[in-house]
């Protein structure tokens, strides 16, 4: 059982933290993931940054293109993470796009981070059908959970499909947007988390988008396992820089428990 | 070998839909869609009707005497540059309004490089009543001021791409994201051959009124449906896959493609996907693109802003593969010289797009009774500037 599904066992309501590797600096990627577990985060999502982020809103966009400016590069990446298990416990997903992982080589992509001790991917434009044709048994092989983005407008038919071939959790996008474009959560989104929730799926699921500080926090957990903050924590690093992430993680924890 | 789609949406070992779950919902209803509609007895009246008395249909096929003279072989100009907005960019764009009305949208996006296909989204919505937003780089917008204009004159408004180089690559990030955001009422017309299964298919299958035409005129004209050659330039390459289309599976067809060399297929300034892509996934599909050896994709570089895109739509790089067709890349000079020599010997001014196509008649000998058929895609009034500014006009 990898990190992921073990720490989705634990009874609590998990935070998890995307970043951009490579930024604001090109070197902060490992002290970001180690601040970031010392300061009671739950999971990281590492994001490999791509040219063209078409997911994404401008927050990490910038983030994406200052990190490519900076030099960063699928090599350089694992190059920075080779180490990181010898400090870090929690569970580290890397995040991107499909193209680089293809031009790498998703086989050597994937050795790699079994060597590492990534413990899953998020890539967003791997649809399910070419995943299952072709990469399902190469992500198997290498112990590498593969997580599904699922949307409000996503069918039911669908998820069970995706619940179906999912490994660690489901990635619930909050609302039908790019990442970083919502403030709040409304009745829409409180009724779409509930019925999911009331779907009883196989997979766990952690809710992604538009959480930004403790209140949408605590929204987004109250149906399902965690929530994943992204761009707001870009934001912060732009802002505050990387002396300040415990200030930031306790301002999500705090009203937490 | 078969050169169409295949039912997974792949031609060859190209295409598909690498698409964000965001997506999947609009883009499977489409493609579940998109042949039904199309097969339906009053979408083809409609679609028919407003191609002859909007568009002005058919675009003539014309015998270009002193061109042929000039290099020995018979050629023939298909007119797209006729066209109601001066391109053939409008045979897809009434398709596709009409689609998305009867798939019960109300609001329209589109991207746009030089501003061609947002002119032709423009005019479109217009004529239907629809809302229409077109993304377009902001370097693109400092540089094609007269067709923002049009644009804002047919209703659409035009929002700039902030991101990244700020180009063509660009508005087509922020039309996707806009639909992302707008999963519900919004159809997005995509301008080029490109983009997720069943977009390369349907925009090919409207520009193919193209090659549909050559066909019965050059019947007309020399006794016979098929010409030894067809050409075109290619960007994402929608004129050239409408040119291309009736013939792929006519062995006797020479097929050519004129890509943009830019400065130079070896300067670092070039568009010429054939030569300088590889194969990887660009806006939703796999392709041929311009990428860096750790995938991230490159800036192109055309003097034409219609060829300047990073890839080439899915069914070219399969005719690419597999041999089908014959790439031939076209310098900036060269185009910009075969532009001036068209307006001289024909006293037609071509987009900086088609002037690619003539270039290679100087390249490539053809038989003097080779029938060559050369698709004008558009009308070089757009392009004033940029050959003022080349010729010292």
């Amino acid at each position: 059982m990898n990190r992921i599904n073990q720490k989705l066992q634990e009874d609590k309501k998990l935070l998890s933290i995307y970043f951009t590797a490579g930024y604001p600096a090109l070197n902060d990627t490992v002290k970001i993931i180690q601040d970031l577990e010392k300061n009671g985060v739950d999971m990281i999502e590492i994001g490999l940054p791509f040219s063209d982020p078409l997911a994404d809103g401008p927050t990490i966009q910038a983030s994406s293109t200052q990190a490519l400016t900076n030099g960063m590069t699928t090599a350089i990446l694992f190059e920075q993470l080779k180490d990181i298990r010898k400090s870090v416990r929690i569970p580290l997903i890397i995040m991107g796009y499909f193209n680089p992982v293809f031009q790498y080589g998703v086989e050597a992509f994937c050795k790699k981070c079994q060597e590492i001790g990534i413990d899953g991917l998020i890539l967003p434009d791997l649809p399910l059908d070419v995943y299952q044709d072709q990469y399902q048994d190469i992500f198997k092989k290498y112990g590498l959970a593969n997580i599904f983005l699922i949307t409000p407008q996503t069918s039911d038919e669908r998820i069970l499909k995706i619940d179906a071939a999912s490994d660690g959790f489901i990635y619930m996008v909050s609302s039908a947007s790019v990442t970083g474009s919502q403030d709040g959560f409304g009745n829409t989104q409180e009724r779409y988390f509930q019925r999911i929730a009331d779907m009883q799926l196989k997979n766990p699921q952690i809710i992604g988008f538009g959480i930004s500080d403790a209140e949408t926090f605590q929204q987004a957990t109250k149906t399902s396992q965690g929530a994943i903050i992204g761009s707001a924590f870009v934001k912060h690093l732009t802002n505050q820089g990387v002396e300040k992430i415990p200030d930031f993680i306790e301002g999500i924890l705090t009203v937490k428990q | 070998m078969n050169y169409n789609v295949d039912e997974k949406g792949y031609y060859g070992e190209f295409g598909g839909a690498f698409i964000p779950e965001m997506l999947y919902p609009n883009v499977e209803n489409l493609r579940q869609q998109y042949l039904k509609v199309m097969a339906d007895p009053t979408f083809i009246a409609e679609f028919d009707q407003l191609l002859k008395d909007y568009v002005g249909r058919p675009s003539p096929l014309y015998f270009a005497k002193r061109l042929s003279e000039k290099y020995n072989t018979k050629i023939y100009l298909k007119r797209e540059d006729l066209n109601h907005t001066g391109a053939h960019k409008v045979n897809n764009t009434i398709g596709q309004i009409l689609m998305a009305k009867r798939l019960g949208k109300t609001r329209i996006i589109a991207e746009t490089g030089a501003g061609q296909h947002g002119v032709a989204t423009a005019t479109v919505c217009a004529l239907m009543g629809m809302a229409c937003i077109v993304y377009m780089g902001e370097i693109d917008i400092a540089r094609q001021a007269p067709n923002v204009a049009r644009m804002k004159m047919l209703g659409a408004e035009v929002r700039p791409a902030l991101s990244g180089s700020r180009t063509l690559k660009d508005a087509t990030n922020e039309a996707i994201r806009d639909w992302i955001n707008n999963p519900v009422d919004t159809h997005y017309i995509i301008g080029s051959a490109i983009g997720p299964h069943p977009y390369p298919d349907m925009v090919t299958r409207f520009q193919s009124i193209i090659s549909e035409e050559i066909k019965w005129q050059l019947k007309e004209k020399e006794g016979k449906e098929n010409p030894h050659y067809v050409v075109a330039c290619i960007g994402g390459g929608s004129n050239a896959a409408g040119t291309f289309y009736h013939f792929l599976h006519e062995k006797e067809v020479g097929i050519i493609a004129v890509e943009a060399a830019g400065k130079g297929v070896d300067t670092g300034e070039s568009a010429a996907t054939s030569v300088l892509g590889k194969e990887g996934i660009i806006h939703g599909c796999k392709t041929l693109l311009m990428q860096t050896q750790d995938g991230q994709i490159t800036e192109p570089y055309s003097i034409s802003a219609g060829l300047d895109y990073p890839g080439v739509g899915p069914m070219h790089a399969h005719l690419y593969k597999t041999g089908r067709a014959e790439f031939i890349a076209v310098t900036d000079d060269q185009a910009m010289q075969a532009g001036m020599q068209l307006s001289k010997l024909e006293g037609i001014i071509p987009a900086i797009e088609s002037s690619h196509a003539f270039a290679v008649l100087e390249t490539k000998n053809f038989k003097p009774d080779d029938v060559v058929v050369i698709n004008l895609s558009g009308r070089g009034d757009k392009d004033l500037g940029t050959y003022i500014d080349y010729f010292k006009l």
